[in-house]
């Protein structure tokens, strides 16, 4: 009852309604957009709903597109809460794949053993990735951001290197699939989706959601995450180590990360491509956080919304005809103004002790500070 | 009133509610012209909301201004600003790196084809400059002028929009005993050429000093207002609390038993390499309150942190109990029995994101009860912050606010609460009562002296002379690094250990 009260009371807040409205005015303007362009804007959006929810196996995509989001999202938000800016989710994605890759095709296990194995070592090579930069930056005093971005270009040419030293497929730009053992799909889902690609993922994902909620607001380990994110000097005056608490912080988040890697060799594509550039998916993930306001729920929604729009954008082109350019413009526009207002409080956050009156529950007479 | 004063400010029946609080309650004010009316109240009595309300920040639920015999709706600041109202607040808002005269001209700058005038505008200021006798240099930058002087520049940024009454919220508050000096002759001197003046404070003194009446608010009402010269600091501060405060600490001789915290030979540097402590040696016994003057920046910082663990040190030692804890962690420190009240409550004390909760157990959180296999413990937690609020007095909506959200006296509170219920064997008390009101004040004090009378070691780092005077059983004056002096309080006085603190008059000749 109290829970469910709880959760009652997050659709209360007036930023809830300013993330609806935003989504709105993006829907609104992405209309505009495409009537200028002298495209159905109406059709345009049916064709996208239809995309998303049509038939069983676009629901399945679309919840296949959604899981890593989550994850990047919770990847983005566990650094945030940290105080620190994870920006190297795409490398860390790329190592996890490297590492489940390694176990999937190397490694000769039974069965459920087999997945189990390459999930944790794609995790941890994921964590270590983002503990790298947490070093770096404890040690060396090099901002995780410069860090972040180097060590993703990083990781993209390290996996070129590896997949074509050891398991290139002959004749392809990819690596030779994993063995069927280290599969994750679960066959009886994909059955009922029609054959969308449904995988374990999808319930280790919810499981991490709910898992980073209790971490965060329930264990010393996110009181401590929490503390060094908000006052440094403080934690550091209460006895906490600040630079372990950044390294665990970072580890955590890079296994996030790692784990979107590692579910889409091991449950969805089965090999490693040589690809030109990374995903691009640990970069949602930071307006997944930002509009999720980097609690479990908002992630969890605002993964929904932006994996179904993804997906659905797809739609767009064969309902309507409206070109991958356009469809673009629409999405981008749809997520600027859907994460604009998180953009806003995070600038913002710095300006609020100035602010302290207003939210002063006392009105208090403030003395000198 | 009569009509032999002319009133400029009238409040009537002003009334502000927040969330689960009245903050003024049907409050009645005057200000007549050329005077200065001191607004004395408790933190979180609701100074600050009034003036807020008076110039235009916030609107009140019921209740009247009135300017100059006429009813006006104060809707926003730059309305309040039009009728003649200036406020200089706590915290400044200049821009650091453009000019005095820059600042000054900000959002109203005259114009000259489509240059900015600023020549005329810095030669007005000069000219109000003389007038109230400023002293501001037109052409400084901010960011290379002292806090008094930025002060005077906010003053002048409200004089040269033709401000005729001045609020000042605590304007003291950062400044330094020099700077307070000067700034109430200022204040003397604006009220001698008419302007009407506001100001918020708690500081008796000061209100002895300056003011012509004062009026006292005690939980949102007005509970007097006095004729400054016919009242005492006494009367002031029981009606500020509603009880009766002895301003006088008073206290029992110390009975210092074993020697409890040994400092020898200490060196530290800061993070550039200077040398900040310089071969630092003393000891506190059980049962005694050693109290550390001296000017801010002389090495009192690094002391703290050296003795907490928060900063490692270069060679010497510290030992409590004969164990030698230098450059042990700040968590070991304080699990060998020391606690410390930090001098910056909100970089340090407190996490202000953290709720109440939270913040008691800051240095508890991670053991049983406070969480047990890691899982935090909330129900205890809650108890522990409950049994602090209950007996600290701490004013809270509850134990689940963010502690940003309390006023400084009771954010205090819960530092001294958590640091004293952990039941240390040495407290260090850095700047315990900066910023607090006069009830806070005592309540800490005795806090400190109790912790004494328990058998604890006391180490007080205060710049406030008074307060070491009046609650140190022993005095070390530190001076560059380097402790220049020791005394007793019955053996010195101010001016001696001014000229100490300043290191120009050495320990040993001040005990004659």
């Amino acid at each position: 009852m109290a829970k469910l009260k709880s959760l009652m009371n997050v659709f209360r807040q007036e930023s809830i309604w300013i993330s609806i409205i935003s989504i709105f005015l993006g829907l609104l303007i992405g209309a505009i957009v495409m009537l200028v362009g002298g495209y159905e804007p109406v059709l345009a959006y049916q064709s996208m709903i239809e995309k998303i929810v049509g038939n069983p196996y676009d629901i399945g995509e679309t919840i296949r597109s959604i899981m890593p989001l989550i994850l990047t999202g919770l990847a983005v938000a566990v650094a945030f809460r940290g105080g620190m800016f994870n920006i190297g989710v795409e490398g860390q994605i790329v190592m996890g794949s490297i590492g489940a890759l390694f176990v999937g095709y190397f490694l000769d296990l039974p069965p459920v053993l087999h997945a189990i194995v390459a999930i944790v070592v794609g995790a941890i090579f994921g964590g270590l990735w983002g503990m790298l930069v947490a070093w770096l930056k404890t040690s060396r005093g090099i901002n995780e951001v410069v860090t972040c971005i180097m060590l993703n270009w990083s990781a993209l040419y390290i996996s070129h290197i590896v997949v074509r030293m050891f398991m290139m497929e002959e004749g392809t730009a990819r690596s030779k699939l994993i063995q069927d053992s280290a599969s994750i799909e679960i066959p009886f889902l994909i059955q009922w989706f029609d054959g969308a690609r449904i995988h374990w993922g999808f319930i280790i994902t919810m499981l991490l959601l709910v898992g980073y909620s209790f971490y965060m607001n329930k264990t010393k380990w996110g009181y401590e995450l929490r503390a060094v994110g908000s006052s440094k000097h403080a934690a550091h005056y209460a006895g906490i180590s600040v630079n372990k608490t950044i390294h665990r912080t970072f580890f955590i988040s890079g296994m996030m990360g790692g784990l979107v890697g590692t579910f889409e060799i091991l449950g969805v594509f089965k090999y490693l491509a040589i690809a030109p550039t990374t995903s691009g998916l640990g970069f949602d993930g930071i307006a997944v956080a930002l509009l999720g306001m980097n609690t479990a729920i908002g992630i969890l929604l605002a993964a929904a919304l932006f994996g179904a729009l993804m997906y659905g954008s797809q739609g767009m082109s064969f309902g309507a005809d409206v070109p991958g350019e356009v469809i673009r413009m629409v999405v981008s526009i749809i997520i600027f103004f859907a994460a604009a207002p998180g953009m806003l409080r995070v600038l913002f956050q710095l300006r609020r002790s100035t602010r302290r009156k207003e939210v002063s529950a006392r009105g208090n007479d403030s003395v000198s500070h | 009133m009569t009509a032999q004063h002319d009133i400029v400010l009238e409040l009537k029946g002003l009334t502000k509610r927040f969330p689960g609080i009245v903050a003024n309650d049907s409050i009645d004010l005057q200000l007549r012209k050329g005077e200065i009316l001191a607004l004395l109240g408790e933190n979180g009595a609701g100074k600050s909301t009034l003036m807020n309300m008076v110039f235009g920040l916030y609107q009140p639920d019921e209740g009247e201004i009135w300017i100059n015999g006429q009813p006006v709706s104060m809707d926003t600041p730059s309305k309040a600003i039009e009728l003649g109202i200036g406020m200089v607040h706590q915290h400044f808002k200049l821009v650091p790196p453009f000019t005095v005269t820059e600042n000054i001209v900000l959002g109203m700058e005259t114009k000259k084809g489509l240059a900015i005038d600023l020549k005329s505008s810095a030669q007005r200021i000069q000219e109000l400059s003389d007038r109230y006798n400023l002293n501001i240099k037109p052409h400084a930058v901010v960011d290379t002028i002292s806090v008094g002087m930025q002060q005077r520049v906010e003053i002048m940024k409200i004089l040269y929009r033709g401000a005729d009454i001045l609020i000042f919220d605590e304007p003291t508050a950062v400044l330094t005993p020099q700077e307070i000096t000067e700034l109430l002759a200022i204040l003397k001197g604006l009220a001698a050429e008419g302007k009407s003046i506001i100001i918020i404070t708690h500081k008796l003194k000061e209100i002895m000093e300056i003011a012509d009446r004062c009026t006292v608010i005690r939980r949102g009402k007005v509970i007097d207002t006095l004729e400054v010269a016919a009242a005492s600091p006494e009367a002031l501060a029981e009606r500020m609390v509603g009880r009766n405060v002895s301003l006088h600490v008073d206290k029992e001789a110390a009975q210092p038993g074993e020697r409890l915290l040994e400092v020898k030979d200490l060196h530290v540097k800061d993070s550039s390499g200077q040398n900040m402590l310089r071969g630092v040696s003393f000891d506190i016994r059980a049962g005694e309150i050693v109290g550390i003057a001296g000017v801010d920046g002389n090495g009192q910082s690094e002391l703290i942190e050296a003795l907490t663990g928060m900063m490692k040190i270069e060679s010497g030692s510290i030992r409590l109990e004969g164990k030698e804890m230098a450059n042990l962690s700040p968590r070991t420190v304080s699990e060998l029995g020391v606690g410390h009240i930090p001098q910056d409550r909100h970089k340090h004390g407190l996490v202000l994101d953290f709720t109440v909760s939270e913040n008691s157990v800051l240095k508890s959180y991670y053991n049983n009860p406070m969480s047990k296999l890691g899982i935090l413990q909330e129900s205890n937690i809650r108890k522990e912050a409950e049994r602090f609020i209950e007996s600290y007095d701490i004013r809270t909506p509850g134990t689940e606010v963010l502690a940003r959200s309390l006023s400084g006296g009771n954010q205090q509170k819960i530092i001294i609460a958590r640091e004293i219920e952990a039941n240390p064997k040495f407290l260090i008390a850095a700047q315990p009562t900066r910023g607090l009101d006069v009830g806070a004040i005592s309540f800490v004090h005795k806090q400190l002296i109790a912790e004494r009378d328990a058998g604890k070691a006391v180490l007080l780092v205060s710049f406030e002379l008074d307060e070491i005077l009046d609650v140190a059983d022993r005095i070390l004056v530190i001076f560059n690094g380097q402790i220049v002096g020791e005394t007793t309080p019955s053996a010195t006085n101010e001016q001696k250990l001014g000229l100490m603190m300043a290191g120009k008059l050495g320990g040993e000749s001040s005990n004659g």
